[in-house]
């Protein structure tokens, strides 16, 4: 009695503790994460420039998603000195967001593709170096040195990682890879002046594109591959010995072992690595030469950035925040899609057995006259 | 039996020498990898101590001696873009306070969770599992115009309060608790009069220690190379507040005075410090990685 009592007054005397402990974290989530997530939703339907803070409906998301092209009659008001304010206003507002569904989809496009192109080599890689790594069988000596080494490029600052690979594939003379090319003699010329056969790695389409997965390909396949290596060594050894004693080729214990049970965590790196391929930044924004970003590796969060970095008066955040939004919901989506595959299928089929089990009983019991036999 | 033998060979040998040519085959594969993972960060040590007339005459893969000129054109002409010990300090103010609030209030956060029983608890964990799906991106227009409200552009506070929230951090430690942390020392260190937050300082702490050291690693490198929110919120630009890798930028966005050797060296000055720290504490932070592929 006397315990029961103590331990009702030890949980009332304890639990403003908890409360205490874990307020500065909810404090500043609230402040600093939650409040701007809503802001953004708020922003999403608000307008841009210097309309920016007065509502405007779904006009954002529209442009976004939809083409808007002024008509041969509109183009001539616009032209018109004698238009009336209100309605060349509107007009070259209209005019402004012409081009922001195109490099909305070019930014969507863009992200898919580097995405893509960086996850397919990536987990290729570092499956087979994991699998590799993690067999008892092969002797590959130096399997710790490997490892530091492939996972260093993941700890460099990206942004330096950019303007490295910017400089090293520069399109001019002083460009390393084309020296290195004309070296070989694939690449003949490299004199911008006298009609330079340089290959042009950071303003023409695919290649530019090819850097930017390489170089995302390159910083993340060690940390991919040691993920992998420590789910791997989760699996219980015994399984890999009774299929080698069974006669199993590698590959068929790739297949029938190593998949199947590495799924979850196959999942999870599939997961992580789609949302960070959603957040790429740094790279596609830092790699190219000039003022602009290059419209050919531009991806959402980039467009995301620099509409609201305009300047310090003009921020379109009606468009970011639209695009935000839009993100937020394929990022939701993602994450709900992981949970759905990633729940115990054991769990829920033993619960179905069961539930089928009861109603087997249930009719039995019916059968025999609700006796139980 | 003799028979067999000419057929097959020794049976034992044959299977050695597969495994021995595979893993000679993956070992070369290995040494490709390295090359190529090594080779850009060579290539950017060479560079960076050859002048840049050299850079234009072609590449070359051994060390050239302009360091100290480098060096010298870097204070005279990028002195605006390239100040690399005031890089250093602004990077390193942020860096450590942020990381240092980090591994503290989430310590403190998965303590309250794991040690205490209250109404919230469980809800509360959940909400902090379902906050570190939330990518920076998506809140951040709205985070800076928020900022901008208050007037906080500018300013360091945005960039290193933040760090409070650490919701991967939080995950991270409730689960080493879970593991390794009874409760019952809690309950010896009341029976002995300590207080709860003493506890928490003295008892708790001590014994997260390799939980923090991870995380503390990770959370620093992660601040040191981020871009994107310093970028965002010193939007004025001024170099005085620049961190490292936006002076890094600034050199590269330099058009008027183009410097291959001062760039690289800029960038050397940028990345070396870590891969300097990560040699040193590479079993550490491979042991740290492998550590998140084991959270299902």
């Amino acid at each position: 009695m006397a315990s029961a009592a103590q331990r009702r007054i030890k949980s009332i005397s304890y639990a403003k503790y908890g409360y205490i402990f874990i307020l500065p974290f909810f404090l500043v989530y609230f402040f600093f994460q939650l409040w701007p997530l809503i802001n953004t939703f708020i922003v999403a339907f608000q307008g841009n420039g210097t309309n920016s803070g007065n509502p405007v409906g779904f006009e954002n998301f529209e442009l976004l998603l939809k083409n808007v092209t002024l008509t041969a009659s509109e183009k001539a008001q616009l032209l018109d000195p004698n238009t009336p304010d209100d309605v060349y206003n509107a007009l070259a507002a209209k005019n402004g967001a012409a081009g922001i569904h195109t490099d909305f989809v070019n930014a969507f496009k863009n992200t898919i593709i580097l995405w893509v192109g960086n996850f397919i080599p990536q987990i290729a890689l570092s499956l087979s170096l994991a699998v590799w790594f993690t067999d008892a069988k092969l002797k590959i000596p130096g399997k710790g040195f490997f490892k530091v080494v492939m996972y260093m490029p993941n700890i460099i600052t990206a942004a330096s990682v950019a303007v490295l690979f910017l400089s090293l594939f520069g399109e001019s003379k002083f460009g390393v890879v084309n020296q290195m090319l004309a070296e070989l003699g694939i690449v003949e010329n490299l004199d911008i002046a006298n009609k330079s056969t340089a290959i042009k790695f950071v303003t023409t389409k695919w290649p530019s594109r090819f850097i930017v997965m390489f170089i995302q390909t390159w910083m993340w396949f060690g940390n991919t591959m040691i993920m992998l290596m420590s789910g791997i060594m989760g699996i219980n050894p015994s399984l890999f010995e009774a299929a080698s004693i069974d006669g199993a080729t590698s590959g068929q214990t790739f297949r029938k072992i190593t998949l199947p049970l590495l799924s979850p965590i196959m999942v999870y790196t599939l997961v992580t690595s789609m949302i960070g391929g959603l957040q790429m930044y740094d790279i596609p924004y830092l790699y190219h030469v000039g003022d602009n970003v290059s419209k050919h590796i531009e991806t959402v969060a980039v467009f995301i950035y620099r509409h609201f970095h305009t300047g310090r008066q003009f921020q379109n955040y009606g468009y970011s925040g639209a695009a935000s939004v839009l993100l937020f919901f394929v990022t939701l989506a993602l994450g709900m899609v992981t949970f759905y595959i990633n729940r115990d299928t054991d769990a829920i089929a033993k619960k179905k057995q069961r539930k089928k089990l009861a109603q087997q009983m249930k009719a039995q019991n019916k059968q025999f006259g609700g006796l139980g036999v | 039996m003799s028979n067999m033998k000419s057929v097959y060979g020794e049976p034992k040998d044959n299977y050695m020498f597969k495994i021995r040519l595979k893993s000679t085959i993956l070992f070369i594969w290995c040494l490709i990898l390295t090359i190529i993972c090594l080779l850009p960060i060579y290539l950017l040590v060479v560079n960076a101590t050859r002048e840049n007339t050299e850079i234009a005459s072609g590449f070359s893969l051994v060390p050239g001696n302009a360091i100290k000129h480098n060096f010298e054109v870097m204070r005279e002409k990028f002195s605006a873009q390239f100040k690399p010990l005031i890089g250093y300090r602004n990077s390193a103010i942020i860096t450590i306070s942020a990381t240092f609030l980090s591994v503290f209030f989430s310590a403190l956060t998965a303590y309250g969770i794991h040690v205490y029983d209250f109404k919230l608890k469980e809800i509360s964990y959940t909400a902090i599992l379902l906050v570190m799906m939330v990518p920076v991106q998506v809140t951040s227009a709205g985070f800076l115009n928020f900022m901008m409200k208050l007037g906080l552009y500018d300013n360091y506070i945005p960039l290193i309060v933040p760090a409070v929230a650490a919701p991967g951090i939080v995950f991270f430690m409730r689960s080493y608790m879970k593991s390794s942390f009874p409760l019952d020392i809690v309950e010896a260190a009341r029976i002995d009069g300590s207080n709860e937050f003493r506890t928490f300082l003295t008892i708790a702490i001590p014994m997260m220690k390799p939980a923090i050291a991870v995380q503390a690693i990770f959370a620093f490198v992660a601040n040191w190379n981020n871009y994107y929110t310093p970028s965002m919120i010193l939007i004025s630009g001024k170099p005085s507040q620049k961190t490292l890798p936006m002076m890094v930028q600034a050199v590269q966005a330099s058009d008027k005075v183009r410097d291959y050797g001062v760039t690289y060296f800029c960038i050397a000055l940028s990345i070396i410090p870590i891969v300097i720290a990560y040699v040193l504490l590479s079993k550490f932070i491979i042991a740290g990685v492998a550590l998140g592929g084991v959270k299902e």
